[in-house]
């Protein structure tokens, strides 16, 4: 399954821009020379191994981590906190403590607190923006459940809905397959597929799992320190390209329309 | 027929207890204490800092002895000492990449040493400094109460102010950062209400034992509830039964109060365990 992004790159400017970004710990490179463009209504892809800097790019990218050569830009600023207030951002699986005492709707409602404001309660309207969106996610009725006990894939549904609670421009995704199995990792993403249709929302999403990636993203760039950028998610995996990402022993399994295990899946959704 | 007579003399007691002005004094104040304790305890359980209650502890011993060598009243070097120690701890932590235990395994035996230096210093002995160590309900005074009360109301009126940011800091603090969370300020906010609310408990339950309030009524809590509202409303009960039941046991069996309070809280966080184990 393939989308095509709502707007052209020609007649939009870069939601995300940087240019010759080089990022270093401990005398290291772990980011060189980056060049990197994110269009609204686009979902972009970046695959690579562990320890490639995937996770190291989305907190550059979210001004967390500052490079120490070449420049940034969120929605046409330095990231600062203002401009991250127009990202929603989904960190692994396993980021958060699983066994913490919240409901569904509190996750949910985490998303609106900087909305709300300090000294604020969630308020009843607030409440009524967090059910309409576990009501878009399917989890309406699981609302007043504790979180923990929840399948890992309904815990990634709750999270996009919070990443979503603020209304943002662009989600963020760090592994977002992690801990979540192949049945609901479809779910997922074709649930970011209808905010990117519906809002014009745009993703960038980081994994190590080419074969997801590729197969849901409009744009895929493959990243082990440096990152090598292409317009089509196929070309990406040249055995050329691949080696140089993973290694040369790499064997690539892509869960795409092809995939045997999942045809009749593909043919009830058609 | 019912023998009321157990009951009559079980009443009879307990108006003894109450005809004590150190007993109200410290039913007062541990009354007061539960509350703080109980909310305190909620978070520090659910960011995993149990320690720092220990690290602040003793470095409010610090400040006691430096108020014991400079004739002032201790609680408030102990406010200062244990308030700079808790930020320092987190701001050392966090800059110098060692976690928060590693800086409590520094700035713990540092405001120690520094209270064993005062006290070698002074020439003073009418602190009662064991009493700051262990509790002491005798030394409860109606200023203690009327600090307990400003200083405890204050920890509870702000942590009311910023629950939901708190609770978003203590679930997911990247995601909080990110979504315009003042994380920094948060952390350091909680370590100065944490501070606090050990210095007010010293003269009650003392600096060597108030950590365990600071954990267990969370702790327990968390075995038998699975959502925050319960969780702080279980761990205010909690902390309730186990400062009023405890000062009663540590009465009538002549023990140590905090001592007690503390063994009396440790016991129900044990039922709370085994029910909780039950009912997986």
């Amino acid at each position: 399954m393939k989308h095509t992004a709502i707007d052209t790159k020609n007649d939009k400017e870069p939601i995300v821009e940087l240019n010759d970004v080089w990022v270093a710990y401990d005398g290291k490179w772990i980011l060189k020379s980056i060049y990197f463009n994110c269009y609204p209504g686009e979902i972009f892809g970046i695959v690579g191994p562990n320890g490639g800097g995937k996770t190291t790019l989305l907190n550059v990218i979210l001004g967390l981590v500052s490079p120490q050569k070449g420049s940034v830009q969120l929605f046409g600023s330095q990231p600062d906190k203002q401009s991250r207030l127009e990202v929603g951002y989904l960190p692994q699986i396993s980021h958060a403590d699983q066994s913490f005492p919240v409901t569904v709707l509190d996750v949910v409602l985490m998303g609106l607190y900087s909305r709300i404001g300090l000294f604020h309660r969630p308020d009843r309207n607030s409440k009524k923006i967090a059910m309409d969106l576990l009501s878009q996610i399917n989890m309406a009725d699981h609302a007043t459940r504790p979180f923990a006990v929840l399948s890992g894939g309904q815990q990634q549904r709750v999270n996009i809905a919070r990443a979503m609670a603020s209304k943002p421009k662009l989600l963020v995704l760090d592994e977002p397959s992690t801990g979540v199995d192949s049945v609901a990792q479809e779910d997922f993403y074709e649930l970011l597929a209808k905010f990117r249709n519906e809002q014009g929302i745009s993703a960038i999403m980081v994994s190590h799992d080419i074969g997801v990636i590729t197969s849901h993203a409009d744009q895929v760039a493959c990243l082990n320190v440096e990152l090598h950028y292409h317009d089509e998610p196929d070309f990406c995996f040249s055995p050329d390209i691949t080696k140089k990402v993973f290694g040369k022993d790499l064997k690539v399994i892509v869960h795409d329309d092809k995939c045997a295990t999942c045809y009749h899946r593909h043919q009830d959704h058609d | 027929m019912i023998n009321v007579q157990p009951v009559i003399t079980g009443i009879k007691t307990m108006i003894d207890i109450f005809s004590l002005q150190f007993m109200q004094n410290a039913f007062l104040a541990g009354m007061m204490l539960s509350f703080v304790l109980a909310v305190v305890s909620f978070f520090v359980v659910l960011r995993r800092l149990s320690f720092i209650g220990v690290g602040v502890a003793h470095s409010a011993f610090g400040g006691v002895a430096l108020g014991a060598l400079l004739g002032i009243s201790p609680t408030l070097t102990a406010i200062g000492f244990a308030v700079v120690v808790s930020n320092a701890i987190g701001y050392i932590g966090k800059k110098g990449h060692l976690g928060t235990d590693t800086a409590i395994g520094i700035f713990f035996p540092l405001a120690m040493a520094m209270g064993v230096i005062f006290i070698g210093m002074s020439d003073q002995y009418n602190v009662d400094l064991f009493g700051y160590l262990f509790g002491n309900i005798l030394a409860i005074t109606r200023q203690d109460l009327i600090i307990t009360a400003v200083l405890g109301g204050l920890v509870l009126l702000s942590t009311v102010l910023f629950f939901k940011e708190l609770l978003f800091v203590a679930y997911d603090r990247e995601v909080a950062f990110v979504s315009g969370m003042p994380v920094a300020f948060l952390d350091h906010f909680f370590l100065t209400i944490l501070a606090l609310s050990v210095v007010i408990s010293m003269k009650i339950i003392g600096i060597i034992l108030v950590s365990a309030l600071l954990v267990i009524p969370g702790a327990a809590a968390s075995q038998i509830t699975h959502r925050y509202n319960s969780m702080i409303a279980v761990s205010i009960l909690i902390a309730l039964i186990s400062t009023s039941g405890g000062l009663i046991i540590s009465y009538y069996a002549d023990l140590p109060s905090g001592a007690t309070i503390v063994t009396l809280a440790s016991l129900i966080f044990f039922a709370t365990f085994t029910v909780g184990q039950t009912r997986k």
